[in-house]
């Protein structure tokens, strides 16, 4: 007998109890913090799934990144001034929401419960496609990541670079240009400076194992990028090092240099291999480590700019 | 000779078990923050340190088993610090 299923079954009965807390939590920061654990329980639930990639990417973004972006967010809606308390909206407008969510619950319920015996899956054909244009890669996930639905994944970090142009928009016109707001104010303590200093070298050393290791097992550019964004983090909240200035063009070339490089590896597809975003087979694992170097450089400039946020216009700066 | 090291991996994941529970125990009864912190800190570190102490000598390789030190290393480094940064911010709201 295996005690595997009981904590199978404790694991997803915790998900929901937290998922719960964190629905009904009343107090903000209480829910950021149901929210993160949420996400570190999910992690585990991943690695019983037999998914480590997934896992990995659910606890460094899921929950690491989402949740500081979170916590300091909650931060600056606590510091704005409560807004008068409006009137109760009316019973026909509650009961019209009510309603809508009821239908919206239902039909992503009735899509997984009336799915067809066996459900339709790209996962075979995926499989074929990476083990023909991704050879030499040892990791199944990162050869789909990069070479079944190349397209899909540069897209996915066009989506992080148009967030953070989001939110540098934000800004006031007068602040266009300078540095967001100091991470933490209004100077860093001493525990902060120490655990900068211990934990951003290994912590990098940490991030690009995980990239390059990648190509081989559970990792890749996205946990990688993740976990090197969290040391940036880290330092600037020790204020080791300044935010940069938003304009700075370092800053702007770091930010599209992983589509980019990507893009234009998938247009020189077309004339290499034949087709956009394919590779010629015997260079295939160079070029997607060479890119996949270049989206961790973007990942690692644009999760930190989501979490410093707009432009400040102290004069300072 | 096997049977020793399954031995020592027992006792040491069950003692690292119980300093969790009793981290645990303290984070649920303690009566303000600071011991609260105290005991999460404390027996948490303890905790984790024998239970990667009792997987040592079933690691696969010698690099596995640095693997399982530099893990409990990382997560000493940051619960101090964590540690020290949440009682400062206690005492300041104190003030």
């Amino acid at each position: 007998m295996s005690i595997l299923p009981y904590i199978d079954i404790g694991l997803a009965l915790l998900v929901v109890g937290i998922a719960g807390t964190t629905i009904a939590a009343r107090d903000q920061f209480a829910a950021v913090v149901g929210y993160v654990a949420y996400g570190l329980l999910l992690a585990f639930v991943w690695i019983r799934l037999y998914a480590p990639d997934v896992a990995l990417t659910e606890a460094a973004v899921g929950s690491g990144v989402t949740g500081v972006l979170l916590i300091t967010a909650g931060k600056r809606l606590g510091a704005l001034k409560n807004p008068a308390p409006e009137a109760q909206p009316p019973l026909t407008l509650k009961l019209l929401i009510g309603v809508l969510a009821v239908l919206v619950a239902g039909a992503l319920g009735a899509a997984i419960l009336l799915l067809p015996d066996p459900p339709p899956s790209l996962a075979p054909e995926a499989a074929a496609a990476a083990d023909s244009a991704g050879a030499g890669l040892g990791n199944p996930i990162t050869a789909v990541l990069m070479s079944y639905r190349s397209f899909d994944t540069m897209l996915e970090k066009l989506v992080l670079i148009l967030a953070v142009v989001g939110v540098w928009s934000v800004g006031a016109d007068k602040a266009w240009g300078s540095a967001p707001a100091e991470l933490r104010q209004p100077k860093a303590t001493a525990p902060m400076v120490f655990l900068a200093q211990m934990l951003a070298p290994v912590g990098m050393l940490i991030g690009i194992h995980i990239f390059w290791t990648g190509a081989n097992a559970p990792g890749g550019a996205f946990q990688g990028g993740a976990l090197l964004a969290a040391m940036w983090m880290v330092i600037m909240m020790a204020q080791l090092a300044k935010l940069p200035r938003i304009d700075a063009q370092w800053l702007r070339v770091a930010l599209v240099s992983g589509p980019a490089v990507f893009l234009i590896f998938g247009l020189a597809g077309e004339v290499t291999a034949g087709s956009f975003f394919a590779y010629p087979h015997s260079l295939a694992k160079p070029i997607i480590l060479f890119i996949e170097a270049f989206m961790v450089l973007s990942i690692t400039a644009a999760l930190p700019m989501l979490v410093a946020g707009p432009p400040s216009e102290r004069p300072d700066r | 000779m096997i049977t020793l090291l399954n031995v020592f991996s027992i006792t040491a994941i069950s003692a690292g078990a119980f300093f969790f529970f009793a981290g645990t125990v303290g984070l649920l009864r303690f009566p303000d923050s600071l011991s609260r912190l105290h005991a999460l800190t404390k027996a948490d570190t303890l905790g984790l340190g024998l239970v990667a102490l009792g997987l040592l000598p079933r690691a696969d390789s010698a690099l596995s088993a640095l693997k399982l030190i530099v893990i409990w290393a990382l997560v000493l480094l940051s619960a101090a610090s964590t540690a020290q940064l949440i009682g400062r911010a206690l005492r300041q709201s104190r003030r």
